[in-house]
């Protein structure tokens, strides 16, 4: 009569966990995923604009659009992807454990976990930084303003660390609040147990676009931490490491040189060697990877580049309306910068 | 008859050879982990314990700050793991053996009342409880900025306050400040457990006063005794030996559940074991932790309850 869903859960980590007690397979992700025909792909459960289902359970987002571009790119079929949604708290055992091939999920890229997880960080696909939401009542202008708040947050984040040590240096009296889901961080947040409720600054856009009402509420000015966010793989596959990231790269690459879902096709007479090296018109540049050398014009013809990506799903042409600031291409005003294609 | 043959001999060693087993499984099992984690890159061991917190905790009972270790976050997290499972097993009790007790009642309408309530939170999963009771806690209490004390004490989202020892709580900034403070995340974590846990033991109650012989009960009233003092000197104490195994259980499960925490943000063992499992990776060292904590607390009210139940038992004469 053990009554006691907490405790099952722990024991469900513990199980995952007693799977890295069975013995090593020696890690040939890009051959199981084309025996097994999709990637299987960790996501978060709901985060609008990042990754979230539809009422019939199609799968869209910035992350998520990653997984199809690299589906695209090896299988062929960027539909061949399954969505596995991962609370913050579960995301790395996943990866561990070998549930998932590839982490895509929101997930800020340090020191910590670059060196101590056995994951490798991809690349980053979103350069972010934590914030604050307040509601428009409280009158606050200024983080500096929250001398003596609750502040409600998601625990398995890098939001707690860096909220202790933005309070630390700018010597304010901050208690933090911290649930295990984010809809009860939320939740208490919006109930007025909590004066700010803080995550990511997209995170906070996204939350803000599903409130009642998203006028009430106010982003505050503040970044207070680097976010940039990115895929993750195991390590001991350099193999699909690889891939992985050079995937991130043609994407960026091929807004670089102005390839569109639209243009592509057309683009494939172009003469200008880079594009013609993306596209796999001239040199094979897929072969290297183990893939073929049509694999980044599937992936851009999937998702279309990294641009279209942004604007469709956080950008412009989305409820989120984030600006694109630190993540324009590197000749354009922002850092985004992928290593050539060559 | 040979060694071979002695039964008692044989019995031992079977048990011996069946824990040889699983010592060497679980050794078996904890060596390959290891092997793996570190083919796979994951580091282990527990020296992040001494390494610096780095995150801040909303309640403790002897005040903590980020720059202390990991391991005296853990014992914050315990601190207020025993918090809320010591006064939820006093409280619990009380309103579980008043709840058995009333079904024994000549009141119709109290029996009714003691029923329908150990029916309904019975069954209404604990979770939900919480939810609901942190939700009232939270919805329905004003801010500490619109409140008005009534006799000093503040009730509001912040919790609580209340004056002690000539410290009388004030507003200040967004907040409260001053006197001692049950935060809402503590206040509803302590009502489910306390409310669910009782439904149990009023049944607990109800059937051992119930396994009393009748003739007990009409043996006293003859006597002359009172009802109440008819259950408080006779049915009862005789109930005891048959409602303390299973009190302890629930005692056990209430410990245990206070787990549940993690979804009301009141910072238990388990939700500090959550946030350094996050910021060290070390999952199956914090995990370790848990269950070597949990295992302690059952033993420990085990081994109580039991002492404590060699006393109540009837001595045969
Ligand atoms: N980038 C941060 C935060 C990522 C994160 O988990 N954010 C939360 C708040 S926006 C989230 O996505 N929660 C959704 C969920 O778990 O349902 C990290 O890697 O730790």
């Amino acid at each position: 009569m053990l009554n006691n869903t907490r405790i099952r859960q722990l024991a469900g980590v513990a199980l995952c966990l007693t799977a890295v007690a069975l013995p090593a397979h020696a890690g040939k992700t890009l051959d199981t995923i084309k025996s097994r025909g999709e990637l299987v792909c960790g996501v978060n459960v709901a985060l609008a604009g990042f990754s979230a289902a539809d009422s019939e359970g199609k799968w869209s987002g910035l992350d998520v659009d990653y997984c199809k571009a690299l589906a695209a790119a090896i299988l062929s079929d960027a539909n061949k992807v399954k969505y596995v949604p991962l609370n913050a708290q579960q995301r790395f055992t996943a990866l561990q454990s070998g549930e998932i091939d590839i982490l895509s999920r929101n997930t800020t890229w340090t020191l910590t976990r670059d060196a101590s997880l056995g994951a490798n960080f991809v690349g980053t696909i979103y350069y972010d930084g934590q914030g604050f939401m307040v509601k428009k009542e409280l009158k606050i202008a200024s983080a500096k303003e929250l001398n003596g708040a609750t502040v409600c947050t998601q625990s398995g984040t890098t939001t707690e660390k860096n909220l202790t040590d933005y309070a630390r240096a700018n010597k304010l009296d901050i208690k933090p609040l911290v649930f295990e889901k984010n809809e009860a961080a939320t939740g208490a947040y919006h109930s007025g147990r909590c004066e700010a409720y803080t995550t990511d600054a997209s995170g906070l856009a996204a939350e803000r676009t599903i409130a009642k009402n998203p006028d009430e509420h106010l982003i505050l000015p503040e970044i207070i931490s680097k976010e940039p966010l990115g895929p993750l793989v195991r390590r001991g596959d350099d193999e699909f490491f690889a891939i992985s990231k050079w995937v991130l790269n043609a994407l960026i690459e091929g807004e670089e040189y102005g390839l569109t879902q639209a243009n592509l096709d057309e683009k494939k007479t172009s003469d200008d060697p880079n594009i013609q090296r993306i596209l796999g018109t001239a040199e094979d540049m897929g072969t290297l990877l183990g893939l073929d050398k049509e694999w980044a014009y599937r992936a851009l013809k999937a998702t279309g580049n990294y641009g279209e990506i942004f604007e469709r799903n956080v950008g412009k042409n989305s409820p989120l309306k984030l600006e694109r600031g630190l993540n324009k291409l590197w000749n354009q005003g922002g850092i985004l910068y992928a290593p050539p294609i060559r | 008859m040979t060694f071979w043959r002695n039964q008692k001999i044989r019995g031992w060693l079977y048990q011996f050879a069946a824990l040889l087993l699983v010592a060497l499984c679980v050794a078996v099992l904890a060596d390959n982990t290891l092997e793996n984690m570190r083919t796979r890159g994951i580091q282990s061991g527990f020296g992040f314990l001494s390494q610096p917190a780095g995150f801040d905790i909303s309640e403790s009972l002897f005040g903590f700050e980020s720059t202390q270790p990991y391991w005296q976050a853990f014992l914050t997290g315990l601190g207020n793991t025993l918090k809320v499972a010591l006064i939820g097993i006093i409280l619990t009790t009380i309103l579980g053996v008043l709840l058995g007790v009333g079904r024994f009642s000549q009141n119709i309408l109290i029996r009714g009342l003691c029923l329908t309530y150990v029916e309904i939170f019975r069954n209404i999963p604990l979770l939900l409880q919480l939810l609901m009771w942190y939700l009232v806690c939270v919805e329905w209490l004003p801010t500490a900025r619109e409140a008005e004390p009534f006799l000093g004490i503040y009730l509001t989202k912040a919790g609580l306050a209340l004056p002690w020892f000539g410290d009388v709580p004030v507003k200040a900034g967004f907040g409260i400040k001053g006197g001692v403070t049950l935060s809402p995340e503590f206040f509803a974590l302590l009502l489910g457990l306390t409310i669910y846990t009782a439904s149990y033991i009023a049944e607990i109650v109800r059937s051992g006063i119930a396994s009393v012989p009748r003739g007990q009960l009409e043996a006293a009233l003859s006597l002359g005794l009172s009802r109440a003092q008819t259950m408080r000197l006779i049915q009862l104490p005789q109930a005891l030996r048959v409602i303390i195994p299973p009190l302890t259980n629930q005692y056990l499960n209430l410990t245990k559940n206070s787990s549940l925490a993690v979804a009301v943000g009141y910072p238990e063992l388990v939700s500090i074991a959550n946030t350094s499992i996050n910021q060290t990776g070390r999952a199956v060292e914090c995990i370790a932790v848990i269950m070597a904590v949990y295992l302690t607390l059952s033993l420990l009210t085990s081994v109580l309850m039991n002492a404590y139940n060699r006393r109540a038992a009837i001595k045969e004469r």
